[in-house]
């Protein structure tokens, strides 16, 4: 297994030769926070394309193909048009939350990659308690789609984002208590450590049934975490025009846009991390040439792959189911969900206590 | 230059002096070489991402539907990203009838489009009033209430039409300047001053 | 026919009853309110279903004409009301507690032709804004621009509607009164919005997510076309009924044919009537596929739509063979048809109606089946079938409350009454009912066409008809089945070549008028869910 440790101490033992330590550390910070932004930039539009293809497959279409090859260069055109897409000034809004609102959102999903499994050794930051800082970092997200609505001074925004507000409160607490029926089984809260667990079997193999049904929760509850059909009623188009972002324009939507793809990938990320493994291979206990095989395949080429795979998973339901109705949406919520989370979580228990997992 | 779009062979088009007479009047303004290039970029991106807003008042909208359906398909080129909301949208096919009580509101939803924004007018209704005309309650066509940029004719167009008239849209914006040119803008706001919106105070 | 007026000469003997097209019994305007009274209640009657109310401008006076229909007996009678007073103020009585949908039949013709009804809860104009000057329907309109000028300032709102009544003096007497309650959210859905189908408004008064109160503002298409039907000669009307429910465009075409033919008493060919209903019920399968899918794409589901528009481009190109056109065809002609058609049209239709049966599995397994599409529709804007009457509610969705109206089986049209084919009807009254008689009415549709195909016969497509047709004075009326329900056209004669008053009932304007029932209580997104399912047409409604 390819281990990237090495890139990162040998960046940092040059550049610890040549300045102090507090001036490499700036550096570091500066260098990795170019790097994030360019992978976050690079993902969102990977995925905005991604996206448009698949829906056209499933629609039966092609999907874009005229802009450079395949199309792929699709996203790139968009991009450069929302840059320079005015930005409209509204009379009669609260100017400051309403610039602050695209920010808010965009910032609390790149906090999220800090933390995220990239590859072996390849993680920004791992501290203790990682998991908890991603949950912690990911429902700021939900305080600026507030503000955008509230901040827009429109009827159908506001709606929108109360809508978001009522969904993300809730469907937070599944995620929660998924991701703590996982941590229990793993043991520790860091990443790293988590993504280590899973050295000979990943956790969805490992915690049996347990683990299967926090997996199914997961991926709902992070479905409507990033307000995608068929949970996407705060920006639901046939109800609301846009949504709580109905009054954004230019790259103010655009900061909108791509939050939306990113938290698709972080979703994923996560999901891939707690219970597919992260960037560990995929290994079966007893087929050792076959690990063997397996672990040529560079790390970051696992992590990503998944998390593109199970965006796939996610992408597939938004263009297949009807969109729930907002009583609908808080039943399912707190009248299956979370009674099966917490039923679930004991299983869990139990079954480490009695060492019943793999 | 010979301007063209989505490698369609320039010949292809039809009305190609009308493009060659903006292309001339461009060169006449002269530009600085980084903005040039500059420009080339943006136009590029620009020219390739026309976002629609979903607006249709009757028939035509009903082909435009047809046109994002699998037959002939619209996300081809990159159209197929309909917003609701006019402030994300790069112009508005003006498909259908736009009658008296629709005016006030059809402006307002101009004034709302972000700029750069344009305007196609789809179909005889949107372009002169057409069959309904000589009514008491239909305007005799756009052009007094917005500025338009592409009239695509029939009743309602085919949506190979459609294409055709969303591509000479493309094509007017690659020969347009974003940066130092000012062609479009002065027109616009010449447009505007001319046809104020009435009794509006801000 | 006969009996019919025996019995209404017996019931209201006070009243002058002719027998024509359709029995006509003229009404004095103080005998009114009660003489509707007895026609709704009547046992022997039981006229519960207003069809039309059609605003007359005889230039000495003016009136209106009310087509009733009994939906036990299956008759059809007209009633002239003529207006009292002078022509500033005609008055008539209201009937909007007789029949629920009169309340906004009388608004439509309180704005075109200026009459009051005194007893309306809502006399405010429908299509034309509140500064409209002018009833554009009367004969003596002055249509100069000036007076009314396309302005962009944004039209004057009232949050009052008027109320008429007539005091002790006998003085007509104006009350205002609020259409919200002051403390309201009131939210605008339209008219440009994405889910309603067009320019349609909804001011919605909403607490929290529930909806309280809908007040529908129609006339961002409204195009004039009874008024500019009335300056055209006759075979210039014909392609208006095209663009206004562009769906049902054969339909329409069809049923106008039919009324010219029935007024100037030309008999056409076998070959062009099995052609029409070709056409009829090809336009149907669209009509409804597009309905699916385009009410899936509002709950959601976008993927449907294509699915289902798959189906109807094979529709557009059969017709695209015979007609030259995918959707204003412009195919009936009085007489017959444009063209014969196409050599491979029988070809077409027997490979269309192979993938149908195919393609209805797949919508039922993609998402009829879809627990979330059955949570969203079922029990969501019930609609009962005594509202449905009274409402005109037609169409498949007035048969989803289990009201059997279709107008092919009871006032059999064309060649109908041959044919065999099923009324499908449902019992139940909520959306997903209407969604699932449409997708059944297919099944009928391609069982008629199932009939036909093998067996056009052979014939001229077109009789020979004046070019400068002339119809004898008189009135007609016809109601057909469009795809979205009946569609009634009245047409007065004074024996020239252009019509005195063609007047257009659609069946989408009393779909439109019973959102604002059957949502209250019901959830914003039930407001999608219920306007989706009526399936209504916004230049249907306008004209």
């Amino acid at each position: 297994m390819q281990d990237f440790s090495f890139l990162t101490t040998w960046v940092d033992n040059s550049l610890r030769s040549i300045m102090p330590g507090w001036l490499s550390v700036t550096v570091e910070c500066l260098l990795i926070g170019v790097g994030l932004l360019l992978v976050y930039a690079l993902l969102a539009l990977f995925y905005i394309y991604y996206e448009r293809k698949l829906c056209a497959a499933f629609q039966c279409r092609l999907g874009p193909n005229r802009v450079g090859p395949w199309g792929l260069l699709q996203s790139f055109a968009d991009m450069f048009k929302m840059l320079i897409k005015e930005i409209i000034r509204l009379n009669h809004i609260d100017r400051f939350l309403f610039a602050l609102a695209p920010y808010l959102v965009i910032i609390a999903s790149m906090l999220a990659f800090a933390v995220l499994p990239w590859g072996k050794g390849l993680q920004i930051i791992d501290f203790n308690i990682g998991i908890f800082f991603l949950i912690a970092v990911s429902s700021i997200g939900v305080l600026g789609i507030l503000l955008a609505g509230w901040s827009s001074n429109n009827k159908f925004t506001l709606i929108g984002s109360l809508r978001s507000g009522a969904q993300m409160v809730s469907y937070e607490l599944s995620i929660g208590l998924s991701v703590i029926t996982m941590v229990c089984l793993a043991g520790t809260m860091s990443v790293e450590g988590i993504v280590n667990e899973q050295a000979d079997l990943w956790f969805i193999f490992k915690g049996h049934v347990p683990a299967l049904v926090a997996f199914v929760i997961y991926m709902i509850a992070g479905t409507a975490e990033t307000n995608r059909g068929p949970f996407d009623l705060p920006e639901a188009e046939s109800e609301l025009t846009a949504g709580y972002h109905t009054e954004y324009s230019g790259m103010h939507f655009g900061f909108f846009y791509l939050a939306e793809y990113l938290n698709l990938f972080i979703v994923s990320g996560v999901a891939s991390l707690l219970f597919l493994g992260g960037w560990m291979p995929l290994h079966i206990p007893g087929w050792e040439a076959f690990n063997h095989i397996m672990d040529f395949i560079p790390s970051v080429v696992w992590f990503i792959g998944k998390a593109i795979l199970l965006s796939f998973v996610i992408i597939w339901f938004k263009w297949t189911y009807p969109r729930l109705r907002i009583d609908q949406l808080l039943a399912l919520e707190w009248k299956y969900l979370l009674p099966i989370n917490l039923v679930n979580l004991v299983l869990m228990v139990l079954i480490i206590v009695n060492n019943w997992h793999f | 230059m010979e301007v063209t779009t989505k490698s369609m062979p320039y010949e292809a088009w039809k009305n190609n002096d009308y493009i060659e007479k903006l292309v001339q009047e461009l060169r006449d303004n002269g530009t600085n070489v980084v903005v040039g290039s500059l420009d080339k970029l943006i136009n590029w991106g620009r020219s390739n991402s026309i976002w629609p807003l979903t607006f249709a008042t009757s028939c035509c909208g009903i082909e435009f539907v047809s046109l994002g359906a699998a037959r002939f398909d619209m996300a081809r080129f990159g159209w197929e990203v309909a917003r609701s909301s006019p402030r994300q949208a790069d112009f508005m096919m003006v498909a259908g009838t736009i009658v008296h009580r629709m005016v006030p509101v059809f402006r307002r939803l101009y004034d709302q489009l972000a700029e750069p924004k344009y305007v196609i007018a789809c179909g005889s209704c949107a372009i002169s009033g057409g069959p309904f005309r000589n009514s008491y309650h239909v305007a005799k066509g756009i052009e007094g209430i917005v500025p338009v940029d592409v009239f695509v004719p029939g009743c309602p167009p085919r949506p190979e039409a459609m294409i055709y008239g969303i591509m000479q849209l493309s094509r007017k914006m690659k020969v347009e300047r974003f940066f130092g040119g000012v062609n479009r803008q002065e027109k616009l706001q010449k447009f505007l001053e001319e046809h104020p919106v009435e009794g509006a105070e801000d | 026919m006969s009996t019919i007026t025996e019995k209404l000469s017996k019931l209201f003997p006070e009243a002058s009853i002719q027998d024509g097209d359709t029995p006509m019994m003229t009404v004095a305007n103080g005998k009114w309110h009660e003489t509707a009274l007895a026609l709704r209640n009547d046992e022997s009657l039981l006229m519960d279903y207003l069809v039309t109310i059609v605003g007359m401008d005889w230039t000495e006076n003016l009136g209106c004409i009310y087509y009733l229909m009994s939906s036990k007996y299956n008759t059809i009678i007209g009633v002239k009301v003529i207006a009292e007073g002078n022509r500033e103020t005609p008055l008539v009585n209201s009937v909007a507690d007789v029949w629920g949908v009169a309340t906004l039949y009388e608004r439509e013709v309180y704005d075109f032709f200026g009459i009051i009804f005194l007893g309306n809860p809502d006399m405010r104009r429908l299509f034309l804004s509140i500064d409209w000057v002018g009833y554009p329907l009367r004969k003596d309109y002055d249509a100069n621009p000036e007076i009314n000028p396309v302005s962009t300032e944004s039209e004057r709102q009232s949050d009052f509607t008027q109320q008429y009544s007539i005091d002790t003096d006998g003085k007509l007497v104006k009350k205002d009164v609020r259409v919200f309650e002051k403390e309201d959210f009131v939210v605008n859905i339209g008219p440009q919005h994405p889910a309603t189908h067009g320019v349609l408004r909804f001011r919605t008064s909403v607490d929290g997510e529930t909806i309280k109160k809908i007040d529908v503002y129609m006339g961002y298409i409204h195009r004039g076309v009874e008024k500019l039907c009335e300056n055209l000669m006759y075979p210039q009307t014909l392609h208006f009924m095209d663009r206004l429910d562009y769906f049902s465009a054969h339909n329409y075409h069809h049923a106008l044919c039919m009324l010219y033919e029935k007024a100037a008493g030309i008999e056409i060919s076998r070959r062009a009537q099995v052609i029409r209903v070709m056409m009829d019920e090809l336009s149907r399968i669209a009509s409804h596929c597009l309905f699916i899918g385009t009410y899936c794409m509002d709950l959601g589901a976008t993927t449907m739509l294509f699915y289902t528009l798959r189906v109807r481009e094979q529709i557009l190109d059969i017709m695209e063979k015979t007609c030259g056109a995918r959707m204003t065809f412009n195919y009936d002609c009085i007489g017959g048809v444009m063209q014969d058609i196409a050599p491979d049209f029988q070809d077409d239709v027997k490979a269309l109606l192979k993938v149908i049966p195919q393609n209805i599995k797949e919508y039922n397994e993609i998402f009829t089946g879809n627990v979330i599409a059955r949570n969203r529709m079922e029990g969501v804007g019930v609609l009962s079938r005594e509202d449905a009457i009274s409402y005109a509610v037609t169409g498949p969705s007035g048969r989803a409350s289990g009201w059997a109206c279709d107008m092919r089986k009871l006032q059999p049209y064309s060649i109908y009454s041959e044919l065999d084919f099923e009324e499908v009807l449902a019992t139940e009254g909520d959306s997903m009912a209407r969604f699932k008689c449409r997708l059944r009415e297919i099944e009928e549709s391609a069982k008629i066409l199932e009939q036909l195909v093998d067996n056009i016969p052979e014939g001229e497509y077109c009789v020979k008809v004046p070019k400068m047709l002339k119809l004898p004075a008189g009135n007609w009326f016809q109601v057909t089945e469009g795809c979205r329900g009946a569609f009634g056209l009245y047409l007065e004669s004074d024996g020239s070549t252009k019509p005195y008053r063609l007047k257009i009932a659609p069946p989408c304007l009393p779909q439109a008028a019973v959102v604002d029932h059957i949502t209250r209580g019901q959830k914003i997104a039930d407001l999608i869910t219920i306007g989706g399912s009526m399936d209504y047409i916004v230049p249907d409604i306008d004209r």
